[in-house]
């Protein structure tokens, strides 16, 4: 049985061509630290939020090789969490969103002990159905508030001392946090256990051959990924004040995967650009209403049928050099 | 009348909603496991193929005054049709790609129909008469069953048993079992194995109109209707095995009558039970109760 690569983007060896990727990671920090110049800050928050998310989603399936179809339950989870840490506990801002971030790790190794046992197809459909699952908890849960949320949950002072209440004390933590965020993905998947990680992309059984715990390898990495996802959920629920049902609904899951398909599977930054063209997408083009769900689905068959590589993809292939 | 302190025509009347909730998982993740045995993807459009068998019934009827007995027949065709085109024009470009795309292909064409059709009627359901033959229904003493349902769960058995025969007893079903396990062996020995995935796919597809049609008096027709079930029929299908077509049968029904149950022991577990019913399979045979590991 081979286990043949979703990833098209093939990066090239673990040290050939980081220069670029360093380029191309200080482009990033300068448009989002130029951006809330020109753009409006909540909206570059948002798409900081979902690009963490993405990226998150893409460590699991570009570099796993693993497609979940239910990372929402991470994203909506530590939104809940943080929300009920901010506003019943009175959490500081970092308090909360290490504990919501934890939730989402926990929920991550429970999901991923069942998930994992299945490949291919069935672990999307397994991770759909538990997200679907948790989706129907958080209905009824009293805590969530059900189709209202959790509205106006307080941002807080960070460490008790910074009122975040401000857009642009806000605006500077989610971006200190999103780069850091975004390094240490780049640190993970440049590490050995990343590298081992793409060997059982790349042929499973093979990996498994030379002495490599797989299944462990790939909890890991979906421990990871979960966890990345909770804390993007978080700062979300900070952001918007708000933690609701939509972020919890496979609806969220499908888009997170859009994203990382339109940004590039496999690729470092794909996910990021990903995130930005749709969010940008549904803000400018929110008038459209139902047609939006069109307009994704017709993403979605464009970059299946023509475009598998991603916006990035097609640029790193364009110049050779992975990014 | 009392059994563990439900009275007998609460705890039967929901044992035949669960019966009817089986019919239609067991229609679909029949649907789902022939398509999946040939052309190897999991069809995410499928619950939005089911949306329209029930709508292309509604249309039929309320702009062309045809009923409910030519809908029957009509939809699943006319859905089936979409299906081949599908297959022809998008699905058969990635066979030789990872199965992932596929489902990624049929997730973002099932978000296209779901969209085109939420634009043209609402969100709102619309209500669908159930045909004059089948109204009324009968006393069992027990408990009063609606002809209508009882005709759903027979019509459903009928399909998935055909099903079940035909892909296990007839020459044409062993056409179909040999090219699932090995599609280029059996192109040489002259079967036009293409048309066959393509047949296929349309007839899976049309099980789902099918199944739309029959759900259209029961449920109201509305663009949504689908999407919600098809992940329970996921959790279905992941449960039973793919492996097996009596086993999708069995199980669709079976996980049916266990929600049923749920509904009167424990009603707030009602919309979860299948996918914990799920997780502990997962746990203890992955490869679901009629699956074999490949």
């Amino acid at each position: 049985m081979s286990t043949s690569s979703i990833s098209v983007a093939a990066t090239g060896g673990a040290s050939a061509g980081l220069g670029h990727q360093k380029i191309a990671f200080l482009v990033l920090i300068a448009f989002f630290a130029i951006g809330p110049a020109v753009l409006y800050p909540v909206f570059l928050m948002k798409v900081m939020c979902f690009a963490l998310f993405a990226c998150a989603f893409n460590l699991l399936i570009g570099f796993g090789g693993l497609l979940s179809f239910g990372h929402a339950m991470f994203l909506g989870t530590s939104g809940y969490a943080a929300a009920h840490a901010a506003k019943v506990w009175g959490f500081t801002p970092e308090l909360a969103l290490l504990f919501a971030t934890a939730c989402a790790a926990l929920l991550g190794w429970v999901t991923g002990l069942l998930a994992i046992r299945r490949q291919g197809i069935y672990f999307a459909m397994i991770t759909l159905a538990l997200s679907q699952m948790v989706y129907f908890f958080y209905l009824q849960a009293p805590f969530t508030g059900g189709e209202d949320g959790i509205q106006a949950v307080p941002r807080g002072k960070l460490f008790g001392l910074i009122d975040l209440s401000g857009n642009f004390a806000m605006y500077c933590v989610v971006f200190t946090i999103f780069i850091a965020a975004v390094l240490m993905i780049w640190r993970i998947v440049h590490s050995p256990f990343g590298q081992v990680l793409k060997a059982i992309r790349e042929n499973e059984p093979r990996a498994l051959s030379l002495g490599y715990d797989t299944d462990r390898y790939k909890l890991v990495a979906y421990i990871l990924s979960a966890t990345l996802a909770g804390l993007a959920g978080a700062m979300k629920a900070l952001v918007f004040q708000l933690a609701s049902l939509t972020d919890v609904h496979w609806s969220m899951s499908g888009e997170v995967v859009l994203m990382t398909l339109l940004g590039g599977l496999g690729t470092l930054f794909g996910p990021i650009v990903g995130a930005a063209i749709i969010i940008s997408m549904q803000n400018y083009l929110a008038q459209l209403g139902a047609w939006v769900t069109v307009t994704q689905g017709l993403i979605f068959v464009v970059c299946v049928m023509a475009f598998r590589r991603g916006v990035v993809g097609e640029i790193a292939n364009l110049i050779k050099k992975p990014l | 009348m009392e059994i563990f302190g439900i009275p007998t025509q609460a705890l039967f009347g929901q044992l035949l909603i669960g019966l009817i909730n089986g019919s239609f998982y067991a229609l679909l993740s029949l649907g789902l496991a022939v398509i999946f045995g040939l052309l190897n993807i999991i069809n995410f459009t499928h619950g939005a193929q089911y949306m329209m068998g029930a709508f292309v019934a509604y249309l039929l009827l309320n702009k062309l005054e045809i009923g409910y007995w030519w809908s029957l027949a009509l939809a699943p065709v006319v859905v089936g049709i979409t299906g081949v085109i599908i297959e022809r024009l998008m699905l058969s470009k990635l066979y030789k790609l990872d199965h992932l795309y596929g489902l990624l292909l049929t997730f973002g064409l099932g978000l296209i129909i779901q969209g085109l059709f939420r634009n043209e009627f609402g969100s709102s359901g619309q209500p669908y008469p159930i045909p004059e033959q089948l109204q009324g229904g009968q006393n069992l003493g027990f408990m009063f069953l609606p002809n209508y349902r009882a005709w759903v769960i027979g019509v459903s058995l009928v399909v998935c048993l055909g099903t079940w025969y035909v892909m296990e007893r007839t020459k044409l079903g062993s056409y179909l079992r040999a090219a699932t396990e090995n599609p280029s062996l059996v192109q040489a020995f002259g079967v036009n194995v293409p048309r066959m995935i393509t047949l296929t796919y349309g007839f899976g597809v049309g099980l789902a109109a099918l199944g739309g049609v029959m759900a259209a008096p029961i449920y109201q027709v509305s663009p949504q209707m689908g999407a919600d079930l098809i992940i329970v029929v996921f959790a279905v299908v992941v449960i039973g095995g793919m492996g097996s077509i009596l086993g999708s049968i069995l199980t669709g029904f079976g996980l049916g009558l266990v929600e049923g149950l749920t509904k009167v022991f424990y009603p707030e577990a009602s919309n979860t039970v299948i996918f914990v019913i799920m997780a502990i399979v997962l746990l203890i045979k992955p490869a679901g109760l009629f699956g074999t590991q490949k």
